[in-house]
């Protein structure tokens, strides 16, 4: 089968002004099935959001490949919705706004778009709420907005940088469980980047390591054999769970530990 | 702040503006005082006027229809100024944030522009564009287009990096991107700035009037000091200063229609 998304041997060096240079991730090779959910965790500072970057199409990798679908990827990933760790809301536009702006990029008729876009606030929970400015709107809803922004393109593959960490733990697992909702209703590829392991195990089909920075590179991979549906808030009591959770803990913690040291010296 | 104490400071403001009417009335009058520092007891109302009599010049003015054609000038001058400076400081700052190339090389000329004492341009101004008002208003455009300029350069290149990364993966061409995400992340930065630049735009017209002109309230003025008039002076400065606040309420009123989005204190709302 064709992967819908496609890292190969993937190596990024930055080379900063006074030329030092810096190699954030190397040799890695990341396949993602068509409709598959795999999480990327890792300890800080490990190049995740580097490899994020790397297959949307932000970022050049310097040696490597990328593919989407089997065709090598130039330039942007067109096929792929981007949801950032931080504030990515243009501050200007009011949520519904902000959800109608992909569409309006591609030239879609404004009244069909905004039609749209009130169905995919409501799906997010926000109906009722498109008139206000991503300032009068909690962190939580801001979120969700920005879900509702990146899902309305329909993308074939979704990228998550750490969507969630910013917000509170309730909000959290309600935000996780809405995910699991939306994905499981009209299965894509995802691939979610993330350094609590927990939410990686409750909400993945598959788990990847990746080794502390710099030159950082996946050491490790897991198949969560949990039964879906799933509510992330139950799920992490159930055997499966935490027998899996010790298993890829145990390949982290080493990782982990690494990357504390490097901080503090 | 609460209402209550809102009116307290409102009258305090006024008394405090009657104190100071009422303090220059009694110091300037002939007849109040005896003379306290001058050897004559009208040397006082000529050096600082007398507030009655200002008064009834600037009654007089707008009785009479005497200053609307200088206002009338005055502001058109300040009007024209404005738009052009901010027009062409919005288009150069976008073109030189957004090209690195034209921007390194015009860098060092417009510091050198920058950091010239620009109303001595005004004499060359009056021998280019001859003592009407386009020389006022080219003196003006000069003020006005640079807080504009530096502003919308600064506002474009601050503009966040994970906005404009995502309104690229939504999908948006070069185009949209400016249209979409530079101009408004700017625009806030250019409301900032614009009342100052009302503010400049005034002070090149007035300032080109008082420098050479025949008609405008810098004029009025001008004339005024020629035959020692202090009353005119200080009524023409008066009412100088109402079109100013007048026209920085006008800006105030344009910025809470155009940055509804910003937050503001105490009016952000979370649920």
């Amino acid at each position: 089968m064709i992967p819908a998304l496609a890292l190969e041997g993937v190596r990024v060096t930055f080379v900063s002004q006074d030329g030092g240079r810096y190699t954030a991730i190397r040799d890695t090779t990341l396949r993602v099935a068509p409709g598959e959910f795999v999480s990327v965790v890792g300890p800080t500072g490990c190049g995740k959001s580097t490899l994020l970057n790397v297959a949307a199409g932000l970022l050049q990798p310097s040696a490597g490949a990328t593919s989407v679908f089997g065709e090598t990827l130039f330039g942007l990933n067109r096929k792929a919705g981007y949801l950032f760790q931080s504030e990515a809301l243009m501050p200007w536009r009011t949520a519904l706004q902000n959800v109608t702006a992909g569409l309006e990029f591609r030239g879609t008729d404004a009244g069909q778009a905004a039609a749209q876009a009130e169905e995919w606030l409501r799906r997010v929970g926000l109906g009722g709420f498109g008139a206000r400015y991503p300032h009068q709107l909690s962190g939580g809803m801001r979120k969700r907005v920005a879900l509702a922004q990146a899902l309305i393109l329909d993308p074939e593959i979704i990228l998550m940088d750490e969507p969630f960490a910013a917000l509170d733990i309730q909000t959290r697992h309600l935000m996780e469980n809405e995910l699991l909702e939306l994905w499981s209703a009209n299965r894509k590829s995802v691939v979610f980047i993330t350094h609590d392991l927990e939410e990686a195990i409750s909400l993945s089909d598959r788990v990847v390591v990746m080794s502390a920075g710099p030159e950082s590179h996946p050491i490790g991979e897991f198949v969560i054999d949990l039964p879906r549906p799933r509510d992330v808030a139950e799920i992490r009591l159930a055997p499966r769970f935490i027998e899996l959770h010790g298993l890829i803990w145990g390949a982290m913690k080493e990782e982990v530990l690494k990357s504390y040291a490097r901080q503090r010296q | 702040m609460p209402a209550k104490g809102n009116r307290a400071l409102r009258i305090w403001q006024f008394a405090l503006f009657a104190a100071l009417l009422l303090a220059w009335y009694v110091l300037t009058s002939p007849t109040l005082l005896p003379p306290l520092y001058f050897d004559d007891p009208n040397k006082a109302a000529f050096f600082f006027g007398e507030p009655l009599k200002v008064a009834g010049r600037i009654v007089d003015w707008f009785s009479s229809g005497f200053i609307y054609p200088h206002l009338w000038v005055t502001l058109v001058e300040t009007a024209l100024a404005f738009v052009i400076g901010t027009v062409l400081g919005l288009v150069m700052g976008l073109w030189l944030a957004l090209s690195p190339t034209a921007s390194a090389l015009l860098d060092p000329y417009l510091k050198a522009l920058n950091s010239m004492p620009r109303v001595i341009l005004a004499p060359i101004f009056a021998m280019w564009f001859g003592l009407d008002m386009g020389s006022k208003v080219a003196l003006g455009v000069t003020l006005v287009f640079f807080i504009v300029f530096f502003n919308v350069y600064q506002g474009v290149r601050e503009v966040s990096h994970t906005v404009l990364a995502n309104a690229r993966m939504l999908g948006a061409n070069e185009r949209q991107l400016l249209r979409h995400v530079y101009v408004p992340s700017a625009m806030s930065w250019v409301f900032a700035s614009l009342h100052n630049s009302v503010g400049l735009a005034f002070v090149g017209a007035v300032v080109g009037e008082y420098l050479g002109s025949s008609r405008g309230v810098g004029y009025l003025i001008l004339q005024a000091e020629g035959t020692f008039d202090f009353n005119a002076v200080v009524a023409g400065i008066l009412v100088l200063t109402a079109f100013a606040l007048l026209l920085d309420w006008m800006v105030t009123l344009a910025e809470r229609r155009f940055l509804v989005w910003q937050p503001r204190g105490g009016e952000t709302e979370k649920i």
